[in-house]
């Protein structure tokens, strides 16, 4: 970990709840490149609090690339690079003295500003409540070693459930699509035997729920695979696709 | 004059639960939708309590300050959930799960919890499973389990390195089914800042609107607590950002006993600290210590790279001093030997204070590809981190602030000292005594909320009178102007130093006189500073902007004033504990050989801690600890 210090200007986007926003452009000085870019960022809040000014909101929580609570636009880029990396996770080492980054929020229909780099989510929320999970009461599982399941299965279904729900997807989608976030969920249970009893509903209702909610479709840009942190592949959302079809299909009682 | 009654129930150690499930009261279906629940948090007990209730017909509220109930600091645990399944077939049984916990603790909780706790283990599992977590699979398609530190059975079940993501995103599946169904109402980015109680009972919570700075009454028929725990007090420690003890906090100055708040555990293998802008550390899964060896150089200040030191010049300390259980004994003593040998000065990188763990024994014995499935995304995190990639150089890891064993005290109902006020997951103290054991948090959190809480509810809610309280009873009234006064305040102030300047002032005390090593002297002396440190963070703090909006200083502000309360119970606390117990080494109490010595005659009990105002020295009420299923005996890992 060699100890480097660099300087970079700032043009960070401040936005009040209901009002227009505009650029505003900070220094950020003296910056250990073995800082975080969220640290650089506290950094640069600490001296704007010291100069009577208001912090940059942004959103924050477990600074170790889990809880998807980050992301922004730097330099264009969701989570500042597409080096399945969030935010909390980027360091400074990537930059070099001198840079000039622009920090703008995530962009979609689906996701209002809040303020300054926070944006509301929830609409992601709403998708999964309208069925992304098994419904199972609590207390009435079987013994969990009566349901093999085959190792391929298991390990691709975990690769689907590894979203961590930052909606990078969405903001780097040309279309503010939802459809790598909706698939991810939809193939996690495609694949498990747990999921086969509400297979046909889960698509169709939580597909419908997507459009509801202002999100745009997928016209296979795969900017949303670039985007993801986590490395979620399209061809979940090929397999959306073919769960969506085969649930128009399948036959009513 | 506070009772402590742990309510712990008649009968053999193994009947206990069975028992009390038969013995509590029942509310029929169709009165359970008559009451009303809150639950503040939505990690692994808050959401699993919260989806199970409204299941089983109460009506429900959810709260978080999150933006979603997805993001609760549970998702960050990677390790893994015991439980007592023995799918493995190598000796493992509910006694042996309970037995390994309570010696893990330090014999400092308590066995009927315990018990129960193991008991419900292999539901949680079932549980699980059913509802699709994407646990790790053996070929055959059979559940896959590895070991982890302080046991000797392979009784861990796993997920990659994300199992609390994905069991987390369980619960919070589970709840959003609720939230669809109208049985839970959720309210996100909405902070618990007050507890109201009437005639001594929990009735409800004052929020604050996080987005909006709105101040908003609650009210409930209980209260449940799931907010986790304290570790952010050292202001540097594996907890997410937004980690706080206020709810606990809070509720203990309206009457709920605070137990055991010295009891924190210094997670042993945690990338070191590198700067002083550092916002927080990350820990890298215990489970790397199955496969990784912690080595120092033999020579004091070795200055060479790992690769240039010869093997006879290496320490595997933990396999030397303790050669049955070698590098995976338990937290504390892998986390205080760290400690103790880069005190001694053999520690390595820059600062001196760390370890190595070192893979190159186990990438020449299983090849690179298997140590990759194994822990490939945690060496890509260290990686990415720290830019040195573990493949080829050994990692280097400290010890660091990761869990709090304290908390709440709680009945064997799960509630706390005030009537309808309950405590789960990591804000309660009862279940892992001094010292958590790993793959044990996980399974405590969902085991209060899946299973024990929604059960234990009912005794209380059974025998409940109906009445028409709502928010407009004066002691809402009360509460809700106290905490937009304490707001106000805050705002006003407008001093000169940062929220973060006084937080990391704070941690800094705390690591130092309340860390893994504690003398009388430096907690007396931490005693005096600390009033001084709260008093100029009430009069030169600069908490900019208003309480209109959304507004993140003032959110900390309010979390670290509370946090300036409340470590003074932590020192008083770990003053009282005169003893070496679990990862807390008091310089005091120690062996010939230097080894921590724990006092059974004189501190066998759970010290439960009464607010009796800022400033002012709290009453200690002890519950007395009986072990009658695993004899007390000094733990030797050897």
């Amino acid at each position: 970990m060699a100890e480097k210090k660099i300087n970079l200007t700032l043009n960070v986007w401040r936005q009040q709840a209901g009002q227009e926003g505009a650029f505003e452009t900070y220094q950020a000085e003296n910056i250990d490149t073995n800082a975080s870019f969220l640290e650089m960022l506290d950094v640069v809040n600490e001296n704007l609090t010291c100069a009577g000014k208001e912090p940059i909101a942004f959103e924050h929580d477990c600074r170790e690339g889990i809880c998807g609570s980050c992301g922004a636009l730097v330099a264009g880029k969701t989570h500042g690079s597409h080096d399945r990396s969030t935010l909390c996770q980027l360091h400074m080492r990537s930059f070099e003295d001198g840079d000039e980054l622009t920090i703008e929020p995530f962009r979609a229909d689906a996701f209002p500003v809040i303020k300054d780099l926070i944006v509301d989510r929830s609409a992601l929320d709403q998708i999964v409540s309208s069925g992304g999970y098994v419904s199972v009461k609590t207390g009435s599982a079987p013994e969990a070693s009566t349901i093999p399941i085959e190792k391929n299965f298991a390990d691709a279904a975990m690769d689907a459930a590894a979203c961590i729900g930052c909606g990078a997807c969405v903001a780097a989608c040309p279309n503010g699509s939802a459809m790598l976030f909706t698939s991810a969920k939809v193939s996690q249970f495609a694949l498990l035997p747990q999921g086969a009893p509400e297979r046909a509903s889960r698509v169709k209702e939580m597909v419908e729920t997507m459009d509801r909610l202002g999100f745009g479709n997928c016209s296979n840009e795969y900017e949303c695979a670039v985007a993801c942190p986590k490395g979620i592949d399209v061809k979940h959302i090929a397999r959306l696709n073919r769960e969506f079809i085969a649930s128009r299909t399948r036959k009513k009682k | 004059m506070v009772e402590l009654n742990a309510n712990i129930p008649e009968g053999p150690m193994a009947e206990k639960w069975t028992r009390h499930k038969f013995g509590v009261k029942l509310v029929n279906p169709s009165n359970k939708r008559k009451y009303k629940v809150l639950v503040v948090g939505t990690g692994l007990a808050g959401a699993s309590a919260a989806a199970t209730m409204a299941e089983l017909g109460y009506q429900v509220e959810s709260f978080t300050y999150s933006d979603t109930p997805r993001r609760a600091h549970s998702i960050a645990a990677q390790g893994g959930i015991n439980a007592a399944k023995n799918y493995p077939n190598d000796g493992d049984s509910t006694h042996r799960l309970f037995y390994d916990t309570v010696k893990g603790g330090d014999y400092r909780s308590r066995e009927a919890n315990v018990h129960r706790l193991a008991e419900v283990s292999n539901q949680i599992i079932d549980h699980c499973v059913a509802q699709g977590i994407p646990f790790a699979r053996e070929y055959g398609g059979n559940l896959a389990n590895r070991s982890f530190g302080g046991a000797q059975v392979s009784r861990t079940f796993y997920a990659r390195g994300q199992t609390g993501q994905q069991l987390l995103l369980g619960a919070y599946g589970a709840l959003q089914k609720e939230i669809s169904k109208g049985s839970v109402k959720m309210h996100t980015r909405c902070e618990l800042i007050d507890v109201v109680t009437i005639d001594g009972r929990a009735r409800g919570i004052i929020t604050r609107n996080l987005v909006s700075g709105e101040i908003e009454r609650h009210v409930g028929d209980a209260v449940v607590l799931a907010t986790g725990g304290y570790g952010n007090v050292f202001y540097l420690s594996t907890n997410a950002m937004n980690c706080n003890a206020s709810a606990a906090w809070r509720a203990c100055k309206k009457g709920a006993l605070f137990a055991n708040p010295c009891f924190t555990q210094i997670h042993p293998t945690c990338i070191p600290v590198h700067g002083d802008y550092q916002s927080k550390l990350t820990l890298m899964s215990e489970s790397l210590r199955n496969d990784g060896r912690i080595w120092v150089p033999k020579k004091k200040s070795d200055s060479r790279p790992a690769s240039e030191i010869p093997e006879d010049e290496r320490d595997y300390y933990l396999e030397r001093k303790y050669p049955s259980f070698g590098n995976l004994v338990p937290r504390d003593l892998a986390s205080r030997n760290a400690k103790e040998i880069c005190d001694a000065g053999y520690g390595v990188g820059p600062t001196g204070d760390a370890v190595y763990l070192d893979f190159s024994e186990a990438i020449g014995r299983l090849g690179r590809d298997a140590i990759e499935a194994r822990y490939g995304n945690l060496f890509e995190m260290y990686n990415r981190i720290t830019d040195d990639n573990p493949y080829e150089t050994p990692m280097m890891i400290y010890p660091a602030v990761h869990y709090t064993m304290g908390g709440l005290w709680v009945d064997y109902n799960l509630m706390t000292t005030v009537p309808g006020l309950y405590a789960i997951g990591e804000a309660n103290f009862s279940d892992h005594g001094a010292n958590r054991l790993g793959a044990s948090a996980l399974m405590q959190g969902l085991a209060d909320g899946y299973f024990v809480l929604p059960n234990t509810v009912n005794n209380y809610l059974a025998d409940l009178e109906r009445d028409s309280v709502d928010v407009s009873h004066p002691a809402f009234v009360k509460a809700e102007q106290t905490a937009s006064a304490k707001l106000d305040k805050l705002l006003a102030i407008k001093g000169t130093r940062t929220v973060d300047d006084f937080h990391r002032e704070l941690g800094l005390l705390m690591w130092n006189e309340c860390g893994m090593a504690r003398s009388e002297a430096g907690l007396k002396k931490a005693l005096e500073e600390l009033p001084k440190l709260r008093d100029a963070f009430w009069s030169d703090v600069n908490v900019p902007g208003s309480g209109d909006d959304l507004n993140q200083a003032l959110e900390k502000a309010n979390r670290v004033a509370d946090f300036l309360e409340f470590a003074e119970f932590m020192l008083r606390d770990a003053l009282d504990r005169a003893e070496s117990c679990g990862g807390h080494f008091r310089l005091e109490s120690q062996t010939e050989e230097g080894e921590a010595l724990r006092d059974d005659e004189a501190f066998a009990y759970v010290s439960a801690w009464e607010f009796k105002g800022v400033g002012e020295e709290p009453v200690l009420h002890k519950e007395p600890l009986v072990f009658e299923e695993v004899p007390l005996s000094q733990r030797s890992y050897k």
